[in-house]
């Protein structure tokens, strides 16, 4: 009971429900497409596989894929799930039974995202079989299996975890599994369909499920009860140090100090080390936007799209300027240098940056000169006019960053002012190359956007001094703003 | 030195520092207790321009420190973990301070090779970052990058705190050492009694945000301030 009112306080405390009224809207939104897209998946699933397989049964079809699911999921899972058992360290000096304790972690875990997830597509497609006439024992006999089988993979994850000759043996499963359908050798699909088949004409046989999880929840059990201690399962990891040497900054004169800092941050923290890889997966946002017809006949999408395929670290690294150094803002803050270094490094960076993945999009000539103008003028707007202005709506945030929480999904930091600056970095371009392809022609469009770029970049000495004295006015609050615990 | 001039810190309605004037001439050591909540970080965060006083002014060496910001030259500061960049190694954060402060490679290490002895072997070649430092080896880190750069001003918010009782008897001679010449003024604020009387010349108490004591070291000192906490 005490657990639940402390999971119900976690829950509703969290940094997730403290943020303004825009950002809940926006990810409530993004939560519930996602619900509908799984509902819809599992609702039309049974008819869509109908419809393209009409001489088969959508039950045995899903059935034959499910071992390839489970496996997958396995795999899945080893990457991204970790046991929560930071939540009980302080509870363990309270007169608490540690078996308690430890019952406590694994029933939390096995209402996890991971869980639920697959569950969006099961229970709906297990509705439609009993609707559309299947036995109902045997279709709940089913879908009770499979929620055995993902809690039991939720509980085989932590017997595993972090075993890389686990890993290994599961992958290696996988594969010889598709390699053994694929060549014809054996056909898996088929025992794979059997098995469940049999669960769904025998429901009886999913109390086996019951006893293989009963048999994992009690190993995890006996393993982790051994482990709960600070210096084992409840200790955080210290990573080591790994130092690469960056004397080369030091040509870079009174800056070099600020940018080997900055390369550390990025390299040495999950989220900006996910920011920067991040920016090399932008590089592809091309081949979807200009492999399709329909935006062939909307140069200006294919506008945008140019400006992400150079621009994708400026904009994800740029848009939280300075608060990636929020947890020392004080300390820099109390340190005799210019501020003009500050934010001159952070530009190098994103200059740099963009200039690199301009050189690696050259490939992108394949799909014709026009293409390769237009990704030119994007890297062009995005090198003079989007890095600076990025610098000048950092003096906006107000949001701190912790820079030791996980990267994926992280919203950490985000305000309203990530929303606005979209505006004028991607729309404002996008108009312009729209109103001058339209109505002028020729290459105008790209040669204004181009131009854009081209003149910030003449005016940057003038743009800085304004960037830097809004900072400067800025100071206090930024101070006062990133000193609270995020 | 450092002149406190009607500093006041107001926030809503609740008044969190007042102090009329305190006047800190150069080479003197100044320690300042207080209770939780007294306002001591307060003051020492107005006296670094990193909060703004609702009233009043603060000048360290006749610059007054929220019109120029030339006094970081002269000043060096540690008040809290916050002060360190916790992704970098504790060499790369001395490098970091160093090089903003003017000093190069060499400079540096020669520098970080006077405190081996306070370091005892925990800071330097750890390969750890500082954010997996201890409390303690943290605050080490802290401290002495402060004192880089041969700063004229130092400002220490609870140095002690934290400290394994080796290191507290090293810092103790550290602070005595700088203020030696009378040339370093150094800034300390503590909830230990003992250390501050012992390297501090002269002890300001706050409570609620008001001076109740300004004193000149004497014998009698640690017992005066016993007695008045004791209540």
């Amino acid at each position: 009971m005490h657990f639940l009112k402390l999971e119900w306080k976690q829950f509703f405390r969290s940094s997730h429900w403290q943020k303004g009224i825009a950002i809940k809207i926006v990810m409530a939104f993004f939560a519930l497409y996602f619900i509908v897209v799984f509902l819809g998946i599992g609702v039309g699933g049974y008819f869509i596989l109908k419809k393209q397989f009409p001489e088969q049964d959508p039950l045995q079809i899903v059935n034959s894929y499910l071992l390839y699911a489970l496996l997958g999921d396995l795999i899945f899972r080893y990457l991204m799930q970790k046991l929560p058992v930071m939540n009980i360290k302080p509870m363990l000096i309270l007169p608490i039974k540690k078996s308690k304790l430890v019952h406590y972690v694994l029933v939390k875990s096995s209402v996890s995202f991971f869980n639920i997830l697959g569950l969006f597509f099961y229970i709906p497609f297990a509705v439609v079989l009993i609707i559309e006439g299947y036995n109902i024992s045997g279709a709940l006999g089913w879908l009770f299996a499979i929620i055995l089988m993902i809690q039991s993979a939720n509980f085989l994850n932590f017997l595993i975890n972090k075993n890389t000759i686990a890993l290994g043996v599961i992958s290696v499963v996988l594969a010889s599994l598709i390699g053994l359908q694929n060549f014809g050798i054996y056909d898996v699909t088929a025992l794979g369909g059997q098995v469940f088949d049999a669960v769904y004409t025998n429901p009886i046989y999913s109390l086996i499920g019951v006893v293989v999880l009963a048999v994992l929840y009690n190993l995890n059990f006996k393993q982790l009860k051994n482990l709960v201690y600070l210096d084992e399962a409840v200790s955080q990891k210290v990573v080591a140090v790994k130092s690469a040497d960056l004397s080369f900054a030091n040509k870079l004169g009174d800056v070099a100090p600020f940018i080997k800092n900055d390369i550390r941050l990025i390299w040495r923290n999950k989220r900006t080390k996910t920011v920067f890889l991040m920016s090399f997966l932008f590089l592809f946002y091309g081949l979807i936007f200009f492999t399709q017809e329909t935006y062939k006949e909307i140069p200006a999408m294919l506008m945008f799209a140019s400006l992400f395929i150079t621009g994708g670290f400026a904009l994800n690294y740029g848009q939280f300027i300075p608060a990636w150094d929020s947890a020392h803002y004080k300390m820099l803050m109390s340190q005799s240098f210019r501020y003009r270094k500050f934010l001159e490094s952070k530009w190098i960076l994103m200059v740099v940056m963009t200039s690199f993945l301009y050189v690696l999009s050259f490939p992108y000539l394949y799909f014709g000169v026009d293409i390769f103008l237009m990704i030119t003028a994007g890297a062009i707007f995005n090198i003079g006019f989007n890095s600076l202005f990025l610098l000048f709506a950092g003096s906006f945030n107000r949001k701190k960053i912790d820079l030791n929480k996980s990267g994926f999904g992280n919203t950490q930091g985000t305000s309203a002012t990530q929303f606005l600056i979209i505006l004028p970095l991607m729309v404002l371009p996008m108009l312009l190359f729209w109103l001058f392809n339209e109505f002028v022609g020729a290459n105008s469009g790209y040669i204004v956007v181009a131009a854009i770029g081209v003149i910030s970049l003449l005016c940057k000495k003038y743009a800085m001094n304004f960037i830097e004295k809004k900072y400067r006015e800025n100071k206090y609050i930024m101070i006062n703003a990133f000193g609270k615990e995020a | 030195m450092i002149t406190i001039d009607t500093i006041s810190k107001k926030y809503g309605k609740a008044e969190v520092l007042n102090v009329a004037k305190i006047e800190i001439p150069k080479g003197q050591s100044f320690g300042l207790v207080g209770n939780n909540g007294a306002g001591k970080t307060t003051l020492f965060n107005i006296l670094l321009d990193l909060i703004r006083p609702t009233t009043g002014l603060i000048t360290n060496n006749n610059i007054v420190v929220s019109q120029s910001e030339d006094w970081k030259n002269f000043t060096g500061s540690f008040i809290d973990e916050s002060f360190l960049i916790g992704y970098l190694t504790a060499e790369e954060y001395f490098q970091f301070i160093g090089d903003l402060r003017g000093m190069n490679v060499a400079e540096v290490s020669a520098y970080i090779g006077e405190f081996e002895d306070f370091f005892n072997d925990e800071i330097i070649g750890k390969k750890k970052y500082l954010r997996d430092l201890s409390k303690g080896n943290q605050k080490k880190a802290g401290i002495v990058a402060a004192l880089m750069g041969n700063p004229e001003v130092v400002v220490l918010d609870e140095p002690f705190a934290n400290l394994d009782p080796t290191t507290q008897i090293r810092l103790k001679q550290i602070i005595k050492n700088l203020t030696e010449n009378k040339e370093v003024t150094v800034l300390v604020s503590s909830h230990d009694l003992t250390h501050v009387t012992e390297v501090c010349e002269r002890i300001v108490v706050l409570d609620k945000g008001t001076v109740v004591k300004d004193i000149q070291r004497s014998e009698e000192t640690l017992k005066e301030l016993e007695l008045y906490f004791s209540v």
